[in-house]
């Protein structure tokens, strides 16, 4: 078990430091000059204010020293937590941005993921029994998975929203309304969390059922099962070692699929302005706001570390190879 | 008369080939997915030339028409023809697809079979590669990297969408080639003394090619849902248009709002049906390779 941890560790650590130095080479490595372009997009005229302003930017980034101490000086900052200043909503400080964007995010994604996962496992095992309701779940399944998410965000918020009038479309609460814990701010909350919420549940639901319903029929067929046959068990007993047996690669699916369900959750959050890291990319790059920009993807990158370690936790407690010693899943 | 191995070999494959083409035209999942593929395709090649305009981009009629004999699928808040957009449309996402897709089935080959065949430190190395490009989210360093880097094409979209897809294919892979690697053949070949790549090119690759042909398919859904996601994001091409360009615009023009369902039902549904198509035909051909799940 060490070895498992150990090896998962070793990938998250390089991965981090591949993550840091991407977002540190990036602006120095691009062509054209950084500083330039920022100086031109501001759009100041005076010679004395855009001196300032070279002298500054060029002082953030530390064109003028050696490029490993720029480098060293790079994870200093970020190790203390310093993101630098949002350009579009200056002078806030990019982390304190992120913080407030966050819990709409997580508030999005964590039940969207976590309840479409164990839906579509439910789903794709019913699906495996039944004929006749496998030849709708596959179909339906498959459509599901092939929608580009927001392209099934702009249809609910279309049908349900304008057209029904059920839901708003737009924001994370109603516009006449300021943040606060009362019982007005959080109804408002929940009836614009509903869409976003639906529509990111759906397009991963489709996935999970027919890998489920895949990994069933093939557990189905195994050796253990046709013995548990020729001994007469019931079939439910065989099908509940075979959906044990099935879960297994769905939870190591859950984790190749986190960067795609992320994808998801931020264009989703843009199709209807909701004010989470979506939108805030939105902003960052239609205001060139290169900061927030990079601060956000350290974010995204470290949160979707530690959901993999999270994932691998749970697959130690759910597969007694692991615990072993014996060859489990793969690092 | 006796016949040469050589000859033998090729009649043998002839053979083969002969039988997955009786099983391909009559596994219905495969000819429909292929055929709704091509349909669209050829929309996307021939449709420029029939409809002989210069720019889908231009102002050509009053705008927010609804659907007509005239334009077809309506035209937009500015007067474009929608119509022409898509097709135009089409185009560039097949683009974006079979270019981001091939560079990354490339590299995962390449990864995947140097380490499946070499083994060892090489691919304990490779293994670290892939699994830090795995856990990396995807879309969040093209972000990055495409918003500093101010020149957008479809195909430099395609470049690095190719640079961040292949892990998942690489693993498979290597996983492949591990189990190819211990056999007869592929032992006989090295006593021959053939060359690594040989080995690879010659033995191991022709006998997992419906299998890299699958995971290229899949490599191109990817693809396309990652390009339309960048433009609709606002990391598009900067110049033509793109499905995901098309959303992004009928989004942000609110057709939302002044119920213009012609701009953003039609892209979206050639996305979904590119991608659902290119899935079920991927299920087809699992089918037609693998006779074991011929008869279900």
């Amino acid at each position: 078990m060490r070895h498992y941890f150990g090896r998962k560790l070793l990938v998250y650590a390089l991965t981090f430091v591949v993550a840091v130095t991407v977002n540190w080479m990036i602006p120095r490595f691009m062509p054209g000059d950084p500083v330039a372009g920022m100086l031109a997009r501001t759009g100041v005229s005076q010679p004395a204010a855009v001196e300032a302003m070279r002298v500054y930017y060029t002082d953030l980034f530390g064109f003028d020293r050696p490029l490993w101490e720029q480098y060293a000086g790079f994870w200093a900052t970020l190790l203390r937590g310093d993101f630098g200043i949002s350009i579009w909503l200056f002078p806030t400080p990019v982390s304190t941005v992120i913080l407030r964007a966050v819990p709409y995010t997580l508030a999005l994604m964590i039940p969207a993921v976590l309840l479409s996962w164990w839906a579509g496992n439910r789903l794709g095992a019913y699906a495996a029994r039944r004929r006749l309701l496998d030849n709708t779940v596959l179909p339906v399944g498959y459509v599901l998975t092939a929608m580009p998410y927001m392209w099934l965000a702009v249809l609910l918020a279309w049908g349900l929203g304008v057209v029904a009038g059920w839901f708003p479309v737009a924001g994370g609460y109603a516009f006449s309304l300021q943040p606060a814990l009362t019982g007005e701010f959080l109804l408002s909350l929940l009836h614009h969390w509903v869409l976003p919420f639906l529509s990111l549940f759906l397009v991963a639901l489709g996935g999970w059922a027919i890998g489920m319903r895949n990994m069933i029929i093939y557990e189905l067929e195994s050796d253990y099962a046709t013995y548990l046959a020729a001994l007469g068990a019931p079939s439910r007993l065989i099908r509940r070692y075979a959906f044990r047996n099935a879960v297994l690669p769905q939870i190591t699916g859950l984790a190749l699929q986190l960067g795609v369900l992320v994808a998801g959750a931020l264009v989703t959050e843009i199709v209807f302005s909701y004010p989470g890291l979506g939108s805030l990319i939105l902003k960052a790059i239609q205001n060139q706001d290169f900061f927030l920009l990079q601060g956000t993807f350290m974010f995204i990158v470290v949160g979707v570390l530690v959901a993999n370690f999270v994932i691998d936790l749970v697959y130690v407690v759910v597969d007694p190879r692991t615990r072993a010693g014996m060859a489990g899943a793969q690092a | 008369m006796t016949t040469t191995p050589l000859t033998e070999g090729r009649a043998g494959t002839r053979v083969v080939r002969r039988e997955a083409l009786h099983f391909a035209v009559r596994n219905g999942k495969l000819v429909t997915g292929l055929g709704l593929v091509l349909v669209l395709l050829l929309t996307g090649l021939l449709g420029p030339l029939v409809l002989g305009v210069a720019a889908p981009n231009e102002y050509v009629a009053a705008p927010m028409l609804p659907p007509s004999a005239e334009h077809w699928f309506g035209t937009t808040t500015f007067g474009q023809d929608v119509f022409t957009q898509f097709v135009y449309g089409l185009r560039t996402t097949f683009a974006a697809g079979a270019l981001g897709g091939g560079i990354a089935a490339v590299i995962a080959m390449v990864v995947g079979f140097t380490a499946g065949y070499r083994g060892g430190l090489v691919d304990e190395a490779l293994n670290m590669l892939t699994n830090v490009v795995l856990v990396i989210p995807t879309l969040a360093v093209l972000l990055i990297i495409n918003a500093y880097l101010g020149i957008r094409s479809v195909a430099v979209q395609a470049l690095f969408i190719g640079l961040t897809s292949w892990p998942w294919a690489a693993r498979a892979i290597r996983a492949q080639t591990f189990s190819l690697r211990g056999r007869d053949f592929v032992d006989l070949a090295r006593l021959s003394g053939l060359s690594t790549p040989r080995i690879i090119a010659r033995e191991i690759a022709p006998n997992m090619s419906s299998y890299l042909f699958m995971t290229f398919i899949l490599l191109f859904g990817g693809s396309v849902l990652i390009a339309s996601s960048l433009d609709f994001i606002g990391l598009g091409p900067t110049e033509g248009v793109s499905l995901g360009l098309m959303l992004q615009n009928a989004t942000q023009w609110s057709a939302l709002q002044l119920g213009l369902w012609w701009w953003f039902v039609p892209p979206g549904l050639a996305i979904t049906a590119i991608v659902g198509a290119l899935y079920v035909a991927n299920v087809g051909l699992d089918e037609v390779f693998n006779p074991k799940l011929r008869i279900t």
